[in-house]
């Protein structure tokens, strides 16, 4: 099945187990440490679920505290660590090795602090995102990065991921709501990087820490910015005849001086799939569908509705309504939201994350679907239109075999496309492994060893997440320097 | 003193080369506007970037726009201009109030993360930077980041480089995310407040649905708080009539349009009233709430004038240059509860950054032996 090859098991740290759980257990306590097979089967993947290995052990430690014991524990034996949030990452960043820790910080999930005359609230890392925002909601606050997954989906692994959301184009990204982090480093340390107040005092060691993808550190608490909520938010759905014209429709708008905060684009089989699961309404006779959302007092609401429309109207829309009521914009947004579930009640299906300059998007959209005809797969495309971040949703056969070999082939294509075109491999979802081998096409070996002369500074052993981001033969010989037995490659 | 002035990349990365092989250390220059008296340049070779100029990329319907390093922030923010759009990050011009002279580049603004007032509502100049080119100490050209807003491929090393101060690297092409800039802008400004309450009408008013893009206080004889709304002309007559009502217990606020407006929050980020004063000036970073007890801690040993942005998280302090400025003071009373930078000082040996947790210290020393191995770039920059 498996064609994202992973480093075989040092088998001299399978043959220590039974000391190694002894130490873990010493670590964190017995009770939060797993390490019964059955059990450990739980973590053997994340949300990229073609790929699976139960770890060695799992543990859930309780406190910071705990963390640097069993990182300390885990430095002692030499076994490489994989961090893990809620386990929603789509690129396997939460994938284990057979000998390999993971410690997970689900345990870790209360507020510490909140202040809304500073605006912040501090939070230990295994709240989830929704459950931030719900902590501060009675007093009109929230936490702006809305990731789809923010149900489940943890704050250290936003902050491992540099989450997004469909409200970054207004609110930014993680990395722009973070204000501070304690990470536990893999020899134990833990620092205290940030805080509650603007600008580093040095480097911007909490800005390359964002994104690192638990190759650093563990984050157990995180100071997040919280913001006021809008008095209102409404959307507008446009249906285009075509995907050109739709992408100039949002071209115009932001060249206009109007900033939505969320502009979502819908290709014709994403709105049929999304609209027979959700029942949003959606036209589904159109090409291409906007959800354009802009926030303010009503009156606000309505001004810059009216500069929109007056925009679109210059593209003849097939379609365009306001929603009308709270119920409305919830459904509308839920068949936005129900995309992935949508599709995945129609076929198995990957996710794709590229970014592409947003002038490219005409011609990525009929190269990709030129390149389906070619593979004979189905692709929808539902993504943010306003800072070009594609989310092609390749449909295939997990039971036909040959079929997901050729999905990752055409998911491969257009990510290689997205690169060609002046974007990315990966505008929030991560490298991990699913996009770690493509590295080589959006850097030089030069940009690629200093990144890791980064991680070296921060976990000179690499024993942390040590098989992702870096393609295999690049980050080889560091990954060896703690292979004292024979781990076979 | 030599200095070279190359045109090209790939001359910054010979004339690196060069230096790394022969172990001679270089200042980095850019416009030459943004030197801090404190950290004097301990090198006898200058690497200007002044000869690197000119704007490589503007797409305004992506919002974005790349520049080689030594272009200067003028013809960057005319371009945008032309297009309706801005710098979000504002950058300050600190010429009046360092002294210096010169054209401030991008490249400068850059490797000081020089973000002002609207830097609470958009974010800092690193939030905007999405891409960069850079020669390391070695010589060796890298990238990272891109032309694109949304990108998590690999490790993000424009944050990194940003605020660096040419430490890390030497930057050679920053691409930037930009915004529409607002068609109008109005002020709300409350009288005769003193430091803590001026800082809970700021933080009232940043904690409003409003979108507050400046909260400032300047105090003294005739103490006035200003609060900036910035957007559609309908939307900030709206949204000052609101500002208004939910700061009237904070005394009767007035309204300033949009030309005087634009002229208060350029005195505000250039930070007008210290330029041209004697005395010692100092950049604190702190939680707001916490700025008038730190301020309060300071004056009851040594006389000191503060002004307050960003909403009080940010202090601008003046104090005389006798003894160490007020290091100790300043640094003692913060106790690791924010940062406090010593922008100008004569010639003092106070180090201008402040002092970081020995862990911190650790890791930031082994980036720099990462990025330049025998620290020939910016010595005793940071």
């Amino acid at each position: 099945m498996s064609r994202i090859e992973m480093p075989s098991a040092d088998r001299a740290v399978l043959a220590r187990k039974p000391e190694i759980v002894a130490a873990l257990c010493e670590a964190a306590g017995a009770e939060n440490v797993i390490y019964d097979p059955a059990e450990t089967l739980a973590y053997e993947c994340d949300a990229l679920t073609a790929y699976r290995c139960a770890p060695l052990a799992v543990v859930l430690p309780r406190s910071t505290k705990a963390v640097a014991d069993v990182m300390k524990a885990c430095s002692r034996f030499g076994v490489p660590v994989v961090p893990r949030g809620s386990g929603t990452s789509l690129a396997g960043g939460a994938l284990p090795t057979a000998d390999s820790v993971v410690i997970g910080v689900s345990r870790l999930n209360r507020v510490l602090e909140t202040s809304f005359a500073d605006r912040y609230i501090r939070v230990e890392a295994g709240m989830t995102n929704l459950s931030v925002s719900a902590a501060v909601e009675a007093e009109g606050f929230f936490y702006a990065p809305d990731p789809s997954s923010q149900l489940a989906c943890a704050i250290a692994g936003n902050v491992a991921m540099n989450s997004g959301g469909a409200h970054c184009l207004k609110y930014g990204v993680t990395t722009n709501n973070l204000l501070g982090v304690t990470l536990v480093t893999m020899d134990g340390e833990i620092l205290e990087i940030g805080g509650p107040w603007c600008d580093p005092a040095g480097y911007d060691l909490l800005g390359v820490i964002c994104g690192s993808e638990g190759q650093f550190g563990i984050v157990t608490e995180a100071v997040l910015r919280i913001l006021r909520k809008p008095e209102g938010a409404r959307p507008i759905l446009m249906g285009f005849d075509s995907s050109e014209v739709a992408g100039a429709c949002v071209a115009d708008i932001i060249k206009s001086g109007v900033l939505p905060v969320a502009m979502e684009f819908m290709d014709g089989p994403a709105i049929i799939a999304c609209e027979n699961f959700a029942k949003a309404g959606y036209p589904t006779d159109v090409e291409a569908l906007l959800i354009v959302e802009v926030e303010g007092s009503l009156q606000e609401i309505d001004d810059q509705l009216a500069r929109i429309k007056a925009i679109a109207a210059r593209h003849s829309p097939k379609v365009m309504r306001e929603s009308e009521s709270a119920i409305q914009s919830d459904l509308i947004w839920k068949g936005r939201k129900a995309a992935f579930g949508a599709m995945g009640q129609m076929a198995d299906y990957m996710c794709m994350d590229g970014t592409i300059p947003t002038s490219q998007l005409p011609f990525v959209l009929r190269r990709m679907s030129e390149m389906a005809g070619e593979y004979g797969l189905r692709v929808a495309n539902v993504f943010h239109a306003g800072d070009g971040n594609l989310h092609p949703l390749i449909l295939f056969d997990a039971n036909k075999p040959g079929d997901q070999e050729k999905c990752e082939d055409f998911g491969s294509d257009i990510l290689k496309l997205c690169v060609e075109v002046g974007g990315c491999l990966t505008g929030e979802h991560g490298v991990g492994i699913e996009k770690r081998d493509l590295m080589h096409h959006q850097f030089t070996r030069d940009d690629m060893e200093l990144q890791m002369r980064v991680k070296d500074v921060f976990d000179p052993a690499w024993l942390l997440n040590p098989a992702k981001v870096f393609p295999m033969d690049v980050s080889h010989s560091r990954r060896m320097r703690n292979a004292p037995s024979e781990a076979a490659e | 003193m030599t200095m070279y002035t190359p045109g090209s990349e790939a001359a910054i990365s010979e004339i690196v080369t060069e230096g790394a092989r022969t172990n001679r250390k270089m200042t980095i220059r850019g416009g030459g506007t943004r030197t801090l008296s404190s950290s004097a340049p301990a090198a006898r070779e200058t690497l200007s970037i002044e000869g690197l100029s000119g704007i490589t990329l503007y797409e305004p319907a992506a919002l974005t726009i790349g520049a080689k390093a030594g272009t200067p922030l003028a013809q960057i923010e005319a371009a945008l201009a032309g297009e309706g759009q801005h710098l979000p990050f504002e950058p300050a011009d600190w010429r009046p109030l360092l002294g210096t002279s010169g054209e401030p580049t991008i490249g400068g603004a850059f490797a000081c993360g020089v973000s002002g007032p609207r830097r609470i509502q958009a974010g800092a100049l690193r939030d905007s930077a999405i891409g960069v080119r850079f020669v390391e100490g070695t010589g060796t050209i890298v990238k990272n980041g891109g032309r694109v807003m949304k990108n998590v491929t690999g490790y993000d090393l424009v944050k990194l480089m940003c605020g660096s101060r040419g430490t890390l690297g030497v930057v050679t092409e920053i691409v930037f995310k930009v915004l529409p800039r607002p068609e109008t802008a109005a002020t709300v400004i409350l009288h005769g407040l003193h430091d803590e309450r001026a800082i809970e009408a700021m933080s009232a008013a940043l904690g409003s649905p409003f979108d507050v893009t400046g909260a400032a206080h300047f105090p003294g004889d005739d103490p006035r708080t200003f609060l900036r709304l910035e957007g559609f002309e309908p939307s900030v007559a709206y949204r000052s009539g609101e500002l208004v009502r939910l700061l009237s217990m904070f005394g009767q606020a007035q309204v300033a349009g949009r030309e005087a407006s634009l002229d208060l929050w350029r005195t505000v980020r250039d930070v007008h009233p210290f330029a041209g004063r004697a005395g010692a000036v100092w950049k604190i970073s702190v939680r707001p709430s916490f700025a008038p007890a730190l301020v309060l801690a300071v004056k009851a040993s040594r006389e000191a004038q503060a002004l307050y942005d960003w909403g009080g998280g940010l202090i601008w302090l003046l104090t005389p240059e006798d003894g160490d400025a007020g290091a100790a003071l300043i640094r003692g009373a913060l106790s690791s509860r924010g940062h406090a930078t010593l922008m100008r000082a004569g010639n003092l040996s106070v180090p201008a950054f402040e002092p970081q947790a020995p862990a911190i210290e650790a890791l930031s020393k082994n980036l720099r032996r990462q990025f330049d191995p025998q620290a020939i770039l910016n010595p005793g920059a940071i």
